[in-house]
């Protein structure tokens, strides 16, 4: 099965039937349902899907920012206790997050270089090896090692997001999970970043869990891709296959709305139909309501993860084509 | 007659430990009245500033000048009452910064109908409908519901819908949106430029877009600036500029992109960054800002200062030696050699 790890690597995060939920109104709303997924050392997961799908709601939850409602997460094989955004307990200090805000996750109080410097610390080094690695750091995502004495409010929010990284870096991660690491970047920064996130991969054997919803910025830098629909993966394969030929029909509607930078004023094509609420869930199949190959089936049947192409998909028309000739 | 906004000769200088430096340095544009205009640039080239000093939004000791005039007054003259009432009722703003653009404990609908009933005198039961139809147009789930929950309880991309909502409430005659998509998924994108191509169509909207995608710049602009620095490297239709661009940096800035191809390919390309970085505010090398990391630079570039000039029908480079090959099928300056 080419969805799954290689088998030469050892597995560095091992998600679980994983399940995370929120209070709203009294009712419990579960923005992530049910969700497998691994990183080995060495390799790049991409996380792809539509905005409010649950994508941080996961990455938080694997890190331990957010409490289980169902489900593991195990880093190293021990599993990964729900703790603040501070300090991380020993084992977990391996395991770090960059956030998808770089405005609210930056103290505007302390220069940039304390902020980095606390990377270090937080990742168990001394202030000294904080403050002589800061500006190594800054240099390495691309700022200027004179940024270390200004204040974040004094940079635009593509450098915000680099100074994030260089924080995230200083605390010498074995495991990262990013957040839209990227998609504040112009081309060339993004270029910058990725390569130097795929550097640290390939390099030196880190596992990156990469949430993005750029999936032309994803299929350059992950191993594989996981794509998420309201709180569930509904297909994951290697790159390649998720790219080149999408099986899931939200994945092609994810591939067919990716505008082209070619000067054509071409509008990309839209995905009809209400985007669904968490709390509300649509019966069988999630995305039956906007499928443009729903059957009668996908209204009460609620698909399973199945292989087909080599990868797996979570589509009952696509899982078993029923005679009509349209799959 | 003169368009909707008028921007010529704006600089800006922010105030750094070194004193003031420019962010903005000799920016023109015009916006007119139903047209999207894009400005694309580098991470840190003064596209946010550009946008924050059309609304009166600078840090405290910041100086402009050149001029930047909407419906024939100057935005960096008004007092600041003036440029108050202009904000939200005129000119509107999706800013970058997610924290800043909604208030943190108050609801959302409270943040959509404020300026509804301030500005359009709308009744409270009004302004509530206009509400739940403006977040189904931005695509947030159960509007009706939305309305009573705060910011903190939706997704970050989801947020960004709702600051559009806001923005676009009082309905304004200028957007100035910044990064408007950018936390967004390719589908809910498409939706949102969907929404701005219609409402520049049927209400005549102008839209200022500041973003670093050059596929969203592509989709929906019809005019594109091009920043490094703070200055203008190039602009023009915006078929010219991304379909056959005539400065190396806009040049750069398309290679580095992914390829379509990339992913098919088992040895993995690396990305292709422009080589070297932007300097920082303060540090911008003399005569062409992009010299340094230019492979097309000669010396006059380290020492003359390039100005932006015509090169074709609305195209503005400026890059004298202008040494990108020129592709048979792109317009061309009239009299220029082919
Ligand atoms: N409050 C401030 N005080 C001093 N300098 C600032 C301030 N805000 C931004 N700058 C500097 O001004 C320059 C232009 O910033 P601006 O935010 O306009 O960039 P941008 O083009 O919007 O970049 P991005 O694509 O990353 O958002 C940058 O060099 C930045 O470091
Ligand atoms: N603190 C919270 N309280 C209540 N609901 C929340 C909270 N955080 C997230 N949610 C809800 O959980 C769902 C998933 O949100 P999440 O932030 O994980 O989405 P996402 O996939 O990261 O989206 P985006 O691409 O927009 O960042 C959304 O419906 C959101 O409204
Ligand atoms: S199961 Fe049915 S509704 Fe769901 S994606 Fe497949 S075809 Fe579409
Ligand atoms: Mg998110
Ligand atoms: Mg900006």
């Amino acid at each position: 099965m080419t969805g799954a790890t290689p088998a030469a690597e050892p597995t560095l995060l091992e998600l679980t039937g994983v399940a995370v939920e929120y209070g709203r109104r009294g009712a419990r709303v579960r923005a992530v349902d049910g969700v497998d997924l691994t990183v080995a050392a060495g390799e790049v997961v991409g996380l792809v899907g539509e905005s409010g799908c649950g994508k941080s709601s996961l990455g938080r939850a694997a890190v331990g920012l957010e409490p289980l409602a169902a489900g593991s997460a195990r880093f190293l094989g021990e599993p990964v206790t729900t703790i603040g955004r501070g300090a991380r307990p020993g084992r977990l200090r391996r395991l770090q997050m960059v956030f998808q805000d770089p405005y609210s996750s930056l103290n505007p109080r302390r220069t940039v270089g304390d902020l980095v410097a606390d990377g270090v610390t937080l990742g168990g080094g001394s202030r000294a090896e904080g403050r002589t690695r800061a500006a190594a750091l800054l240099e390495r995502v691309g700022l200027p090692a004179s940024a270390a004495g200004a204040y974040p409010h004094e940079f635009s929010g593509g450098q915000r997001q680099r100074i994030a990284i260089a924080r995230t870096l200083a605390a010498d991660p074995l495991c990262i999970v990013a957040d839209e690491p990227i998609s504040a970047l112009d081309a060339s920064a993004q270029a910058t970043v990725a390569n130097l996130l795929s550097g640290l991969v390939r390099d030196g054997g880190i596992g990156l869990l990469l949430v993005s919803h750029d999936l032309s910025v994803v299929r350059q830098v992950a191993d594989r891709v996981a794509v998420m629909y309201l709180g569930r993966v509904v297909e994951v394969g290697t790159t390649e296959q998720v790219w080149s030929r999408p099986q899931h029909p939200y994945t092609q509607a994810l591939v067919a709305a990716i505008p082209r930078p070619d000067g054509g004023g071409v509008l990309p094509a839209d995905l009809p139909g209400d985007v669904p609420d968490p709390a509300d869930p649509p019966s069988g199949c999630r995305f039956h309501p906007r499928c443009p190959i729903v059957e009668d089936r996908c209204r009460t049947t609620d698909p399973r993860p199945e292989t087909v192409a080599g990868r797996e998909v979570a589509c009952l028309v696509r899982a078993a084509p029923s005679a009509r000739a349209d799959a | 007659m003169e368009p909707l906004l008028r921007v010529e000769d704006l600089r800006v200088e922010l105030p750094t430990r070194r004193g003031l430096r420019p962010a903005v340095d000799g920016l023109s544009f015009d916006v007119g009245e139903g047209e999207i205009v894009g400005i694309a640039g580098e991470s840190g080239s003064g596209k946010t500033m550009t946008a924050m000093t059309l609304l009166g939004l600078l840090p405290h000791g910041a100086r402009t000048s050149g001029s930047a005039r909407f419906d024939g007054r100057d935005l960096l003259t008004l007092g600041r009452r003036q440029l108050r009432d202009l904000r939200g009722r005129q000119i509107a703003m999706v800013s970058q910064d997610p924290s800043t653009a909604l208030h943190p404990i108050l609801p959302v609908g409270t943040q959509v109908t404020e300026h509804m009933r301030h500005h359009l005198g709308l009744s409270k039961s009004a302004a509530r409908a206009e509400a739940v139809d403006l977040l189904a147009t931005v695509r947030i789930p159960d509007p009706e519901r939305a309305l009573g929950a705060y910011p903190g309880q939706f997704s970050g991309g989801m947020r960004q819908r709702i600051a559009i909502a806001v923005a676009l409430a009082a309905r304004p005659r200028l957007l100035l949106a910044d990064e408007p998509t950018t936390a967004l998924d390719v589908t809910v994108q498409a939706g949102i430029l969907r929404l701005l191509d219609r409402l520049r169509r049927e209400r005549g909207l102008a839209v200022l877009v500041i973003t670093h995608d050059l596929g969203v710049m592509s989709a929906v602009a019809d005019r594109v600036a091009v920043m490094y620095a703070g200055r203008l490297a190039e602009s023009g239709p915006r078929a010219q500029v991304l379909a056959a661009p005539r400065h190396p940096y806009t040049r750069g800035l398309l290679d580095a992109l992914p390829h379509p191809e990339a992913a098919d390919d088992p040895a993995r390309v690396a990305l292709r960054p422009i080589p070297g970085s932007p300097p920082s505010l303060g540090d911008v090398p003399a005569g062409c800002p992009f010299h340094p990391r230019c492979a097309f630079a000669v010396p006059a570039c380290s020492t003359d200062r390039p100005e932006p000039l015509p090169v074709a029908a609305g195209h503005l480079l400026a890059c004298p030696p202008d040494p990108l090959p020129r592709d048979d099928a792109a317009p061309v300056a009239e009299g220029a050699p082919a």
